[in-house]
């Protein structure tokens, strides 16, 4: 393998990373100008973080998304799951085929489609748009994304460790809660923090779906947008960069110790 | 204090007709769909026996292992333990436990708590449940592993963890599905030994699945060798590799040479037999054979001796020509290849450092054998 830094291998690092990563550079760097106008630099300053905090607009909407997105993720959780388990577990029902690819159909669906259709039943049902609303939306499209991931764990599970709980003596949900849980745990988390993630950034169906009282942080920036982009909304999207980047950062690296201590143990294990 | 092997020589219930059996399979049949992985079958073992199943992957043997545990019902039959039918008891209420193939220790779990897991969901009190864990690691010599997890230790390790575990309960039977197959040969004899010896000293009934019969042979009291979801035998491992009841089972354990023939007739006390090979066969135990049927005998290859002349007194003798010599140290290989073409493979122990006879390829060899050393078989 050649791992000289030849002139086209830098070009294209440099290009490719460009891409991804100028717009987003551009908008922590003018989170911190000084001047009002967006595209004009005018020295550094935090002081929109300081008015951001006092922007009770923006700082509602953070709280709403915090809320929803708890909530959502949460009971998303727990019916993915569940899902997750049937499908894997109850192989012989007839139109499994059919339940699965219903379960997995919200993945390709456009947004908004299912924020149209979600805002038709609302109204037809007579629900009033707001909190409520947004967070059953929330619910309904990560739900799926909770099943798939949790069930790429599931196909790899050793069934034979719940075989072996109720030959010791465990009925089945006690084997459950105490082998079957603990051992998925991890896709569980992961797929939390992704319904979260998703919740946290969905514009599209929150705006079908939400009403007055509920508006998301995504709907507000957008709808500030609009109105101009101010430096403070820079200075909100970076906060929420950061956020999600310190989540990965310790997500890899706890990751990353796990797999180390691992191998040091099958290490140890193997010398005796 | 008996011996071991003492204990095992008088162990045989099976000849007494009064023994109770303990556990029973009564014509049972497991279908899965169309498949049937058991047939109609029936089996009895006996307290405190070292039972092996002996199969080839699909024969059933595994079915009728969590039949008993509990993990499948079966389709038509019952299965009875110390007189009671197992029928609609969950597994997580039978006396009798297993040790999975994979092992199966909960991973999240410390060594200590996997083999405490059992006892808990017993009730039984803590300070008991110590006692009985710290025991149990005595037993499988792993009192220095109590805190960590399975993946901190090796294969060998965690099948004694395994082990422990299942018997922790002090189950009523334990069954073992194909226990030492994850282990490497050296390790796997060692363990045999070890088995047996845990199965005296706890005074347990042993159920084992295996494909290897040499553990089969070693282990156990009796085998029974199972195909396409049948028994085909049950015995002794000696009666299973003296006096096999059908080809199958010939076949299946050891290496054995299979004559074609007919019964010409029965005399007082012999039998002989024409077939494919030309010569005639007499034998002393083919009494089962109508005279005229079609049947086959089987003998084993150290059962049959080989010389470069026709031995004087042979009743049976072939004549050939030394086709491959096969020299393992211990003892010799011939394949002779008889006038018919068929080819005999005979082995002869090196008990001497120097043979006087050495036969060597393409010479000229007479195979020979005594009546009483091979079976007549009618199926």
């Amino acid at each position: 393998m050649n791992s000289t830094w030849s002139r086209f291998n830098i070009t294209s690092i440099v290009l490719g990373f460009a891409f991804l990563y100028l717009p987003i550079v551009l908008l922590i760097v003018f989170s911190f100008n000084e001047s009002k106008l967006v595209t004009v630099w005018g020295g550094f300053s935090t002081k929109w973080y300081v008015s951001l905090f006092h922007n009770q607009g923006l700082m509602d909407a953070t709280w709403v998304t915090a809320r929803v997105g708890v909530i959502s993720a949460t009971v998303a959780t727990v019916l993915g799951t569940l899902a997750a388990i049937t499908l894997t577990r109850y192989t012989r029902f007839r139109g499994r085929v059919l339940f699965s690819g219903m379960v997995f159909a919200p993945l390709v669906m456009p947004e908004v489609i299912t924020g149209l259709s979600l805002l038709l039943l609302f109204v037809a049902v007579g629900l009033d748009r707001g909190f409520f609303t947004v967070t059953l939306a929330h619910i309904t499209f990560t739900m799926c994304f909770v099943a798939v991931v949790v069930q790429s764990r599931l196909v790899s599970f050793d069934r034979s460790l719940e075989e072996a709980a109720m030959d010791l003596g465990a009925p089945p949900v006690k084997t459950f809660f105490q082998i079957t849980l603990p051992v998925i745990l991890p896709a569980i988390i992961s797929g939390w923090m992704l319904a979260f993630t998703l919740s946290l950034d969905d514009l599209v169906i929150a705006s079908f779906s939400s009403g007055p009282g509920a508006t998301t942080l995504p709907m507000k920036i957008y709808s500030q947008v609009r109105l101009g982009v101010t430096p403070e909304i820079n200075a909100a999207c970076t906060i929420l960069i950061a956020v999600v980047a310190v989540g990965v950062i310790i997500a890899s690296i706890a990751n990353k110790r796990r797999e180390i201590q691992r191998q040091l143990d099958e290490q140890a294990a193997q010398r005796g | 204090m008996k011996s071991l092997g003492s204990i095992r020589r008088d162990f045989a219930p099976w000849n007494d007709p009064n023994a109770k059996p303990y556990i029973q399979f009564d014509k049972v049949t497991k279908k899965f769909g169309d498949f049937t992985a058991v047939n109609n079958l029936s089996l009895t073992i006996f307290e405190r026996e070292f039972f092996a199943l002996l199969g080839a992957s699909g024969c059933g043997k595994s079915t009728l292992l969590r039949m008993l545990a509990g993990f499948e019902e079966p389709t038509a039959g019952r299965i009875l333990l110390d007189g009671q039918d197992l029928r609609g008891i969950p597994p997580y209420k039978r006396p009798v436990n297993m040790m999975f193939q994979s092992y199966a220790l909960f991973p999240h779990m410390t060594v200590e708590k996997n083999i405490a897991f059992g006892l808990k969901q017993e009730g039984m009190p803590g300070s008991d449940i110590e006692k009985r864990v710290a025991e149990m690691l005595k037993l499988v010599k792993l009192e220095q592993f109590a805190k960590r997890k399975p993946h901190q230790l090796s294969g060998g390790q965690r099948q004694r963890v395994a082990l422990a575990r299942s018997v922790a309960k002090r189950p009523k039977v334990l069954l073992l599905d194909e226990p030492l197959g994850a282990l490497d040969k050296k390790l796997r004899e060692e363990t045999q030994f070890e088995l047996m010896d845990l199965q005296q000293e706890l005074g347990l009934t042993f159920v084992v699945v295996t494909h290897d019969q040499e553990e089969a042979m070693t282990m156990a009291d009796r085998i029974a060798i199972m195909d396409k979801g049948e028994v085909m035998q049950v015995a002794t491992p000696a009666e299973i590799y003296e006096a096999p009841t059908s080809r199958f089972v010939a076949h299946f354990v050891g290496n054995v040479n299979m004559f074609e023939g007919k019964v010409a007739e029965h005399t007082a006390n012999a039998t002989r037999i024409t077939g494919a090979t030309g010569a005639e066969i007499v034998v002393d135990n083919g009494g089962k054979a109508a005279a005229g049927s079609d049947i086959v005998f089987a003998i084993r290859p150290e059962k049959i001796k080989v010389s470069s002349k026709k031995p004087a007194d042979a009743v049976n003798a072939l004549e050939g020509e030394v086709y491959d010599v096969a020299y393992l140290g211990d003892m010799t290989v011939y394949h002779i290849k008889l006038d018919d073409g068929q080819i005999v493979r005979a082995s002869a122990l090196n008990a001497s450092r120097v043979t006087e006879d050495p036969l060597t390829w393409n010479d000229r060899a007479w195979v020979s054998f005594r009546p009483d050393a091979g079976v007549v078989l009618t199926r």
